[in-house]
C-alpha cells in the first residue's frame, strides 16, 4: 500500500451571496496516493474546479473553506495562513490551468516566468535558474528551448503554451500536480500530444495527479482513480475499470451514455433529461432526482448514503439498497 | 435521414482570402487563406460534416456558403442559381432558405430583447404574417424545440446554455429554410445537454426535411449525425466520404491521424496512436505542395513541391494524397 499524500474530508466550500452563503462544495471526502492519478468527472457547475481551488488555496475573494480538512503530508491546508500556502504552492503542490494564455503573463519572457518559481522556492541563482529552465523546456518536449527562453506567450502556440506551464509547475519538483481540464482548449492532436507527455511525466517523476475534466475519454487515458461529482456531492468513486464497465450511479450511467463512440456507428445516444440545478437551488433529497429516471420516494426525502460496491468503488444512491428494483424506472429517460 | 442524388447547394473552387495589413500605410502585406479551393455538392436531406483543427477554415468555410463574407474567388450555386455575384437585394429570396445556427448562443442573441422578440424577427423581414399570426408561430416554434410558452416573455440571461442553443434552432427554423449551416452547435455545451441538442437536430431534420452543413471538431458527434463528411486542412480539402468509409478506412494520413488521437472512453485496451509532429502551419505561408508534408509521417521528397490530385479512390470516397 502507497503512502497517502493528499486527504480531503468532508469538505464545504461556499461562497457568500446576497442570499446567504452558497454551498458549491457540499462534503467532498477522498484521498490521493503517490504516484497514482485521480479523475475528477463532472459538468460544468458541479463543483470539480473549486474542489481543486480550495486545496491550492486559491479561492476567489468571495469564497471560502466552510468545514472539512485537507491535509496534505500531514499539514491542513485548510487552516493555513495565505503566506504559509505561499510556501505550499509550486513547491509541494501545483496546477496547471484550462487557457495556457490567460494563466501566462503577456509581457514577461518565457525564461522569466519559468525562472522565477525556481528562484523563490528553490534559492536558485538566476543563471543557475536559467539553465535548470532550459532543461525543464527540454523534459516537456519543446524544440529549441534556448531560444524560446528568450520568448513572448504570444510567440507561442497553444500546444506549446501549455507544455511551457507544464514546465513551470514542475519546476519545483511537486508531489502533487493539479490539471483542471488542461488539454479541453486544445486541437485533439495536441491534445493527445499532452495527455502522453503527462503520463510519461508523471511515471518519470514519480509525482501524484488530480485531472479535472468532463470528457470521459481522457478519463479512460489517463486516470487510476475516478470520482464522479454532481451538483457539489460525489456520487460515485472507484477505479476507472470499475466506473467504465460496471458503472452504478444513473448520473454516471448517463455521462457515458451522452459521450458518443467514434467506433461503434450504432451507439444509441441517450441524453440525460433536465439541466444542472443552480447553486441556490433548493432539492429536498439526493440532489440528482429531478433528472433520475429511476427516482422513487425515498429519493425525494432522503439524501443517499454511501454504499461499497467493491473495496475501491462507492456510490451514493438508494438504489443501492437492497430490495430496490433496478430495472424499469418508474420514468422512462425522454428528450 | 433521406437523402436522394439532388444537389442543393454546389460549392465550385470557392477560396476566401482575408487581407493581412501592416506597416506605416496599412498597406496589403499577405493574405490568410483561409479558405483555399473547395469543390463539392451538398445533397438534398445530407448532412454533411466539416471536420478539421482550429485555423482549418472550416468555418470561414460554412460562413461563405452563407453569404456572410464575400467570395474571393469561385462560384456558388444555389438549387441551379449561380448566387456569387448577387446582390444583396437579389440574395433576399435565398436568404431565407438559408440559415446558421452558431456556436455560442448567448452571444447571438441581444440580452435586451425578449426571446419571442427576436424569433419574430425573420418573421417581420421574410413573412406577410400579422403580429398575432406571428405570436402565434413563435409559440409553436418554442413547442417544437422543447421549450414552454412562458419563454416568450424571458431574456436571454434567464436561461441556461441547453436552453439558448434551443433559441437558436428555433430561430434558425423559423423561417422553414431548407440549409442550415450549423457552427459547432454542441461544442460549447456539457455533455448530458449535447446529448440532447444532437436528438433535436436529428428530429427536425427528419419533420423538415433539412440538409445540414455541420461544422464541428468532435469527431465522435459528426460519426453519430452526418452522412458524408469533409476533412480539411490548412484551407484545403483533405479526404471527402460517406461516414462509415471515412471512419472504417480513413485514407488521407492526416484523417487516420486525427481518428487516433481522440481519447476513447473504454478503458483496457490502449491502441497505438499515430503521433503527429509539431503544430498547425500558419495559414497565411501555408506549406508548398501538399499542405500537410510538414507533419506527415509518410511524406516523400515530391510531397514538398508537388501538390496532390483530387482523385476518387472508391465510390464517392476522395482524397488528395500522393502516397496513398
Amino acid at each position: 500500500m502507497k503512502e497517502t499524500v493528499l486527504e480531503v474530508k468532508d469538505l464545504v466550500t461556499t461562497f457568500k451571496s446576497a442570499d446567504g452563503p452558497l454551498p458549491a462544495v457540499r462534503g467532498a471526502s477522498f484521498s490521493v496516493k503517490k504516484g497514482e492519478t485521480l479523475c475528477i468527472v463532472g459538468e460544468s457547475g458541479c463543483g470539480k474546479s473549486i474542489t481543486a481551488l480550495s486545496i491550492m488555496g486559491l479561492l476567489p475573494s468571495n469564497g471560502m473553506i466552510a468545514d472539512g480538512s485537507i491535509y496534505f503530508n500531514q499539514r491542513n491546508l485548510a487552516e493555513m495562513s495565505p503566506k504559509q500556502m505561499q510556501k505550499v504552492r509550486g513547491n509541494d503542490v501545483s496546477m496547471i490551468f484550462q487557457e495556457p494564455m490567460t494563466a501566462l503573463n503577456p509581457v514577461f519572457t518565457i525564461g522569466f516566468q519559468i525562472r522565477e518559481p525556481l528562484m523563490i522556492h528553490l534559492k536558485l541563482s538566476k543563471k543557475q535558474a536559467h539553465m535548470r529552465g532550459i532543461e525543464l523546456l527540454r523534459m516537456v518536449g519543446i524544440p529549441s528551448p534556448v531560444e524560446r527562453m528568450n520568448q513572448f506567450p504570444h510567440e507561442l502556440s497553444g500546444g506549446m503554451r501549455q507544455r511551457v506551464m507544464i514546465a513551470i509547475a514542475l519546476s519545483c519538483n511537486p508531489s502533487l500536480l493539479i490539471a483542471d481540464e488542461p488539454t479541453t482548449a486544445l486541437d485533439v492532436t495536441i491534445q493527445a500530444q499532452i495527455i502522453d507527455l503527462l503520463n510519461d511525466l508523471k511515471e518519470q517523476l514519480d509525482m501524484s495527479m488530480i485531472m479535472i475534466t468532463h470528457d470521459m475519454g481522457v478519463v479512460a487515458e489517463i486516470a487510476d482513480r475516478v470520482i464522479v461529482m454532481y451538483a457539489g456531492e460525489i456520487i460515485e468513486e472507484g477505479r476507472v475499470e470499475e466506473i467504465f464497465e460496471n458503472p452504478q450511479h444513473p448520473y454516471t450511467k448517463g455521462l457515458l451514455a451522452s459521450v458518443p463512440n467514434v467506433d461503434d456507428p450504432e451507439f444509441d445516444l441517450k441524453p440525460i433529461a433536465g439541466s444542472m440545478p443552480m447553486l441556490n437551488e433548493q432539492i429536498s433529497g439526493c440532489r440528482f432526482h429531478p433528472r433520475c429516471p429511476y427516482a422513487f420516494d425515498k429519493c425525494m426525502e432522503k439524501s443517499p448514503k454511501t454504499f461499497h460496491v467493491t473495496d475501491k468503488q462507492s456510490v451514493r444512491c438508494w438504489l443501492q439498497e437492497e430490495g430496490v428494483e433496478q430495472n424499469g424506472g418508474r420514468r422512462a429517460s425522454s428528450l | 435521414m433521406v437523402v436522394d442524388e439532388q444537389v442543393l447547394y454546389s460549392v465550385k473552387n470557392v477560396k476566401k482570402h482575408f487581407p493581412v495589413r501592416g506597416g506605416l500605410l496599412q498597406r496589403v502585406k499577405n493574405h490568410v487563406k483561409a479558405v483555399d479551393g473547395i469543390t463539392l455538392d451538398i445533397y438534398k436531406g445530407e448532412t454533411l460534416g466539416v471536420v478539421g483543427e482550429s485555423g482549418c477554415g472550416k468555418s470561414t468555410l460554412g460562413r461563405t456558403i452563407l453569404g456572410l463574407e464575400s467570395l474571393t474567388e469561385g462560384e456558388l450555386v444555389f438549387n441551379g442559381n449561380n448566387i456569387s455575384n448577387y446582390s444583396s437585394r437579389q440574395l433576399k429570396p435565398y436568404k431565407k432558405e438559408m440559415q446558421m445556427i452558431f456556436q455560442d448562443p448567448y452571444a447571438s442573441l441581444n440580452p435586451k430583447q425578449r426571446i419571442g422578440d427576436a424569433l419574430e424577427e425573420a418573421l417581420i423581414i421574410h413573412t406577410n404574417l400579422t403580429s398575432l399570426e406571428r405570436r402565434e408561430r413563435v409559440l409553436q416554434l418554442l413547442n417544437e424545440v422543447g421549450l414552454k410558452e412562458e419563454h416568450y416573455e424571458r431574456y436571454p440571461h434567464e436561461f441556461s446554455g441547453g436552453q439558448r442553443q434551443r433559441i437558436g434552432i428555433a430561430r434558425a427554423i423559423s423561417i422553414n429554410p431548407s440549409f442550415i449551416v450549423c457552427d459547432e452547435p454542441v461544442s460549447a455545451l456539457d455533455v448530458s445537454v449535447q446529448a440532447q441538442v444532437i436528438k433535436l437536430l436529428r428530429d427536425l431534420q427528419e419533420k423538415h426535411g433539412l440538409t445540414y452543413l455541420f461544422v464541428s471538431h468532435d469527431l465522435g458527434v459528426v460519426r453519430h449525425l452526418c452522412n458524408r463528411v469533409l476533412v480539411m486542412y490548412l484551407g484545403q480539402m483533405v479526404e471527402l466520404a460517406p461516414v462509415h468509409k471515412l471512419y472504417e478506412n480513413p485514407t488521407h494520413p492526416y484523417t487516420e491521424a486525427l481518428l487516433s488521437a481522440i481519447p476513447r472512453p473504454t478503458v483496457g485496451r490502449k491502441r497505438e496512436r499515430i503521433r503527429l509532429r509539431g503544430d498547425l502551419p500558419s495559414p497565411s505561408n501555408p506549406p508548398t505542395g501538399c499542405p500537410f508534408h510538414t507533419r506527415c509521417p509518410i511524406a516523400k521528397e515530391h510531397c514538398s513541391t508537388e501538390k496532390p490530385a483530387w482523385r476518387e479512390i472508391d465510390e464517392g470516397h476522395f482524397i488528395a494524397c500522393h502516397e496513398r
